[in-house]
């Protein structure tokens, strides 16, 4: 099989400061993996770099045999990555079906339309509303997003993301800021939505319950570098990872 | 659907309202005054309307909207001048499209900087279009500005040229409301509130700017075409940055996030210089203060605080449902 992502040493400096050096690995289609380091290792650069926001210094970002870098993010998400991220990113004066429905909208190519009523778009209304079912966020689809908690925040992140039916979906740490029990159910949730949609799904989180609970493959990242790839067994067991990171109790 | 069908009714009956209002001012007053007011307040109201399609609904505040309301007077101004009368429509014709164009290239170059910088570099150009107005004398009439500009035919009535003003207007308004409720309208709430997160829905941040700032350019330069014909003279201070000023200041008063927020701000500032003005040699003092004093006490606008009033009443279940 081919991967669907693959990154072949992919490099990224702010002046002086290198935050990710030649980070290669390949993604499969249909895995569900997570990336873990500490604070500032890099993680969420190296998602950007894969979205198209930061522009790779060296190396290449094969998505579907393409490679993407330099490509801007409209044409990385057309090509079927999705993402939600680290603080929500959101369209707060808007209903939370409408943060759902303009990503459907965008979809099916009708945001130019300028005559009809949104209201009027059966297709991508159906859409949404799917979408906030699947989250659990239908009976708050008429909140303006800024009402909503920070998780069910985070939550509609994600739906925005999903509407644009990705194959890849990237979460930049989809349980920061929750309580214990909305982390469970963050978890149980994003392991559903990975089978609902097909998608073969990266995620960058701290907590340890979710990483090595639902992902298939761990990939460690310090100092911009990759440290350590493997299953959660492999990672756990893995010396380098426990001084760095894990620390010896885990 | 029926709360649909409900609000889809009510908000046209309330459309209906004001246009036979509008329409009566003619009927119901004997003085041509009245309609020469409610004329200033409709082509004000259509440039106050348009004006927040850029920056109530887009983010996108433009000091510089004067340059294309006088650039629509000044195309029939000087088209009516220099080839007749007969030319004052087709001159309307040019002026939208060469608003059109000029906000496609100016476009292209102030959207690119975003933020304050586009702001001041607005307002540069509309300065640069009202210093080229008033020092060329020759050709615009410079601080004499442009008299005598007659409609053509039925339209040299007064209140057949009002009723024309009155259509144009209303047809224009409605088709900028079905924009602000469209897929369009909502992609550029999307571009004020997270131009970010726009990008990663697929989309383009400033060609869905440029789209809003040319088409904003389109229906000013009507409504300044329109306004050629009122009083039949123009002057330079259409291009001066305190046109742009003044719109802004009826948007602020009405209410940016509501659609018709700037059509009350209109009305509401027009009736205000009018009353003041005819009493009082200090009116702009006068006007400053209560201007003042509205949007201090109602800091989302008077449309927008209506609407707040009206959705408190209806969770107290005082009202009828929001
Ligand atoms: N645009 C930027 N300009 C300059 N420095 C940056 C920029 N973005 C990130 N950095 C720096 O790069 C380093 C890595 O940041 P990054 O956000 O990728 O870390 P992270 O692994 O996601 O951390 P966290 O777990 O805290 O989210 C940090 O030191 C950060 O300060
Ligand atoms: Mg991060």
């Amino acid at each position: 099989m081919t991967p669907i992502l693959q990154l072949d040493s992919v490099d990224k400096a702010f002046g002086g400061l290198k935050v990710t050096s030649h980070v290669s690995f390949s993604v499969m289609p249909g895995e569900i993996s997570a990336i873990i380091g500490p604070n500032g290792a890099g993680k969420t650069t190296l998602f950007n770099q894969i979205t198209g926001h930061l522009l790779s210094d060296a190396g290449a970002i094969y998505f579907k045999g393409e490679n993407i870098v330099g490509r801007p993010p409209q044409q990385i998400v057309a090509r079927g990555v999705g993402r939600a991220f680290q603080i929500a990113s959101i369209f707060p004066d808007e209903t939370v079906l409408d943060n759902v429905r303009v990503a459907c909208l965008s979809k099916l190519g009708q945001t130019r339309k300028f005559w009809r009523s949104v209201l009027d778009y059966r297709q991508a209304t159906d859409d949404a509303h799917g979408i906030l079912a699947s989250l659990g966020l239908d009976a708050q689809a008429h909140r303006k997003a800024f009402e909503l908690a920070h998780g069910d925040q985070k939550l509609l992140d994600i739906g925005i993301a999903l509407a644009l039916k990705p194959t890849l979906l990237l979460l930049d740490e989809p349980t920061a800021g929750m309580s214990p029990e909305e982390r469970h159910q963050m978890r149980v949730l994003i392991k559903k939505l990975w089978k609902e949609f097909e998608l073969t799904l990266v995620f960058i989180e701290h907590d340890m319950d979710m990483v090595f609970g639902i992902a298939q493959v761990v990939r460690v990242l310090q100092q911009g570098a990759l440290l350590a790839e493997g299953t959660p067994e492999q990672i756990r067991a893995n010396k380098q990872v426990i001084t760095a990171y894990l620390g010896e109790d885990f | 659907m029926t709360s649909n069908t409900t609000r889809n009714l009510r908000a046209a009956s309330l459309w209906g309202v004001i246009v036979l209002a509008f329409a009566l001012v003619p009927v119901l007053s004997t003085s041509s005054y009245h309609t020469n007011l409610a004329c200033h307040i409709l082509i004000w109201s259509l440039f106050a309307v348009s004006f927040n399609m850029l920056w109530g609904v887009t983010g996108m505040l433009s000091l510089g909207q004067a340059l294309y309301y006088g650039l629509g007077a000044y195309s029939v101004g000087l088209m009516v001048n220099y080839l007749g009368s007969q030319w004052y429509l087709p001159a309307m014709g040019v002026g939208l499209l060469a608003a059109a164009l000029l906000a496609l290239l100016l476009g292209m170059l102030v959207i690119r900087v975003g933020g304050v910088y586009f702001t001041m570099l607005t307002l540069a150009f509309g300065q640069l279009a009202w210093q080229i107005t008033f020092k060329w004398y020759d050709f615009t009439g410079g601080d004499d500005g442009i008299q005598g500009i007659i409609p053509p035919g039925i339209l040299e009535n007064g209140t057949a040229y009002y009723y024309f003003v009155l259509t144009v207007v209303i047809l224009s308004i409605w088709v900028l409301k079905r924009m602000a409720f469209s897929p369009f309208g909502l992609v550029l709430r999307c571009v004020q509130q997270n131009p970010d997160r726009v990008r990663f829905l697929g989309r383009r941040v400033r060609r869905n700017q440029l789209r809003i700032y040319v088409i904003s350019a389109f229906f000013t330069a009507l409504a300044g075409g329109l306004m050629a014909g009122v009083d039949g003279s123009i002057h330079t201070d259409m291009l001066f940055w305190t046109t742009s000023g003044e719109v802004i200041l009826m948007t602020v008063l009405g209410g940016i996030n509501q659609f018709f927020g700037p059509f009350v701000g209109a009305a509401v500032i027009i009736l205000i210089e009018d009353l003041v003005g005819a009493r009082t040699e200090y009116w702009s003092l006068i006007i400053g203060i209560i201007i003042m004093v509205i949007v201090l006490v109602f800091p989302k606008g008077l449309v927008g605080e209506a609407a707040r009033v009206r959705s408190l009443m209806a969770r107290a279940g005082l009202g009828r449902r929001a």
